[in-house]
């Protein structure tokens, strides 16, 4: 692999859900240590997008790679790649976040000590050992943060992970993903409020139409970028 | 195949946890366990049939509907929150997966039958003594079957409308060639008959085994990746 | 014939031919088993029927295999038509089944003397008529088009893999049905006559299901494509 070779990408990538075509051609490319903030009106397909680049949809059409390789090729290392936060936890609402990362841990073959830096990372402490179930919103998104987390993946595919994080949780997740991309980890970062992580971004998509209608550096500003936002989606 | 059986312990292990955590559906299986048994012995004319001529039929319905009850619930904890997109997630292959959530609803099975077992025996007034250890090796067996393909159908049940109602509908039919086996083998056991004139009932239930759990493990990739 | 929509309605018109065609045949099938094929011996003028249960069987047989057999080529080459062609081969062999399940009783009240008999074949029909209506079930049930293949692919494969076990334990269980007259490997039993007749109808019967499902298809793609791709 080249040292700027895009770690993750796509390219004429297509996919239904149910009958509508939802993605009609999308090219990507994240290089290690670019965060690309992915914005887009509600039903542009990005969830959709991100379950096919975390593999668990399939591409109908088009390629996708994850570090230089065809997914299919080797799943197992794609898989240990990446590292999904969607809008649901992805958790057993029965066990505790404790629980649900020693789970997480045997599947990815890790040992006890990646759970317990994983709590003590993402301040988890004090909730660990109680039901998820029972949590507040923000502790079950620190938990999902962690679960995603915990294998140390290259990739990161999030999806609004700082929606019902206070503003001490969320600062706390800009920053671990500030070290992860100084590590050089690519991340994918679906958001409404780009702000949020304004000095994470490094690149600005907008998916709409099932297509990718702007892909560039970040702009200055926020507010450069929603106007750039604004004009893509034609509103 | 060492990783498959890793991944297998894994889940199978989560699901005990959950189950240890919330009770109520294991209790509420072997209960029902329990109530099928009852039912099972007022469902008939004692004057004209015998407890004993009647038993071998409750036992099996008991597992049969037990079994159900177990599927029904196997993937109601993977389908919220999508946890089930959790494990897809993980490098773990999706024998592995398939595997291990066969051996949790085997062992939830195994638990109902351990309490509705003696039970039964009780109920009946059977002779704890003539045949258990070959009727216990055909109700693994038999279980083994049930579960390797309804394992497989409940993964697919739960993501559909009408699951409760589905489930049976499409796994009954597969029930019963071990239903068959299973009743015919177990008749000749608590009737004192040696293990060997079951041999071929037993082998068939083997062979049942093999071919689903095959299967099922190759099947599950196609019902759970999209 | 590059339109889809054009193609459909081929289908159907086809579909319509072959099956009004074998509906010709299967009367003329009729009036030769009814009036010029000698009354059997043993069984009486119920063994008639006969001429219409066993190629009925077949085709529900032929049309289960064709359901998994379809059902694996699709898991290998997702090629939607396949998935199109299993699902119409069910509700056919449902239909066929149907037929079975009926044609069975009033001839085995007569032969037998009991209208149902835990018998291996008559057993092995009725749970083909389970396995196509749990299959169509699970069809109506899930929304998404991908999805609904994928599971009715699996549960037809299953399904195929099945029959064997269920043949092998119900005839075990025990068996009174008469014994195969034709495919023995000595000299077929039947008289000639007969033999005709029934031969000719297992051809009318395969004939039947092609019509049927060519049919059935031509209506199914035409209703995918109505609802088609909301682009």
């Amino acid at each position: 692999m080249q040292p700027d070779a895009p770690v993750l990408e796509v390219r004429g990538l297509t996919r239904r859900y149910g009958r509508a075509r939802v993605l009609k051609g999308v090219d990507l490319a994240v290089q290690p240590g670019e965060v690309v903030a992915l914005l887009g009106p509600n039903g542009a397909g990005k969830t959709t997008l991100l379950r096919v680049l975390a593999g668990l949809a399939r591409a109908e059409d088009g390629v996708v790679l994850v570090r230089g390789r065809h997914p299919a090729a080797d799943p197992l290392a794609a898989r240990r790649a990446i590292g999904l936060v969607e809008h649901r936890s992805l958790l057993y609402g029965e066990l505790t976040p404790r629980e649900n990362l020693a789970f997480t841990a045997r599947l990815f073959g890790l040992d006890g000590a990646a759970v317990a830096a994983a709590v003590e990372r993402l301040d988890i402490g004090k909730h660990a050992d109680l039901p998820v179930a029972s949590l507040s919103r923000g502790m079950v998104q620190r938990t999902s943060v962690a679960r995603a987390l915990l294998h140390s993946p290259s990739i990161l595919l999030l999806d609004e992970p700082f929606s019902g994080l206070d503003a001490p949780s969320a600062a706390r997740l800009v920053s671990l993903l500030g070290a992860r991309r100084a590590e050089g980890v690519a991340v994918l970062l679906v958001t409404h409020q780009p702000e949020e992580a304004w000095s994470l971004i490094t690149r600005v998509a907008v998916l709409h139409g099932g297509r990718v209608v702007v892909d560039r550096p970040r702009p200055s500003t926020p507010a450069e970028t929603s106007r750039l936002y604004h004009e893509a989606i034609g509103g | 195949m060492g990783d498959a059986i890793r991944v297998a312990l894994a889940v199978a292990g989560k699901d005990l946890q959950l189950e240890l955590r919330r009770r109520t559906a294991l209790l509420a299986a072997t209960v029902f366990a329990a109530l099928v048994l009852v039912v099972f012995n007022f469902a008939r004319d004692p004057t004209a049939i015998s407890a004993l001529d009647l038993a071998p039929s409750a036992l099996w319905i008991t597992l049969v509907f037990s079994s159900e009850v177990a599927l029904n619930r196997a993937f109601h904890a993977e389908a919220e929150h999508g946890a089930l997109d959790g494990l897809l997630l993980a490098p773990a292959s999706r024998g592995g997966l398939y595997l291990g959530k066969c051996l949790a609803n085997l062992i939830f099975v195994g638990v109902v039958l351990l309490v509705a077992v003696p039970l039964f025996i009780l109920f009946f007034n059977l002779d704890p003594t003539t045949g258990w250890t070959g009727v216990a090796a055909v109700l693994v067996l038999a279980a083994v079957g049930i579960v390797a393909v309804g394992t497989l159908f409940s993964a697919m049940a739960v993501r559909t409308r009408f699951a409760e109602l589905l489930l049976p509908l499409l796994h009954l039919p597969f029930v019963v060639p071990i239903l068959i086996a299973g009743v015919q083998a177990s008749t000749r056991l608590l009737a004192g008959r040696p293990l060997s004139e079951v041999g071929g009932w037993l082998r068939f239930l083997v062979v049942y085994d093999i071919v689903f759990l095959t299967l099922g493990s190759l099947a599950f990739s196609t019902v759970v990746d999209e | 014939m590059n339109d889809p929509m054009a193609r459909s309605r081929a289908m159907v018109r086809w579909g319509a031919a072959i099956t009004a065609t074998a509906l010709a045949l299967l009367a003329a099938v009729m009036v030769r088993a009814i009036l010029y094929t000698p009354v059997e011996v043993h069984q009486g003028p119920a063994q008639k029927i006969f001429y219409m249960h066993a190629p009925a069987a077949w085709s529900a047989m032929l049309a289960f295999s064709l359901v998994g057999i379809v059902s694996a080529a699709y898991l290998i080459l997702k090629d939607e038509r396949l998935d199109r062609f299993a699902a119409c081969s069910a509700e056919v062999g449902l239909a066929f089944s149907g037929v079975m399940l009926t044609t069975g009783p009033i001839w085995g009240k007569t032969v037998w003397g009991t209208w149902w008999t835990w018998d291996a074949r008559l057993t092995l029909t009725l749970f083909l008529f389970f396995l196509f209506l749990g299959y169509l079930a699970l069809r109506a049930a899930v929304n998404d088009p991908g999805e609904r293949a994928r599971f009715a692919a699996v549960v037809g494969i299953l399904g195929l893999v099945l029959v064997p076990f269920i043949h092998l334990s119900v005839y075990l269980f025990r068996t009174l049905h008469p014994q195969p007259v034709v495919l023995k490997p000595s000299a077929p039993s039947l008289p000639s006559d007969m033999l005709i007749t029934l031969l000719t109808s297992f051809g009318v019967f395969t004939l039947l299901y092609v019509g049927f499902v060519t049919w059935r298809y031509g209506i199914a793609l035409a209703a995918d494509l109505a609802g088609g791709d909301d682009d």
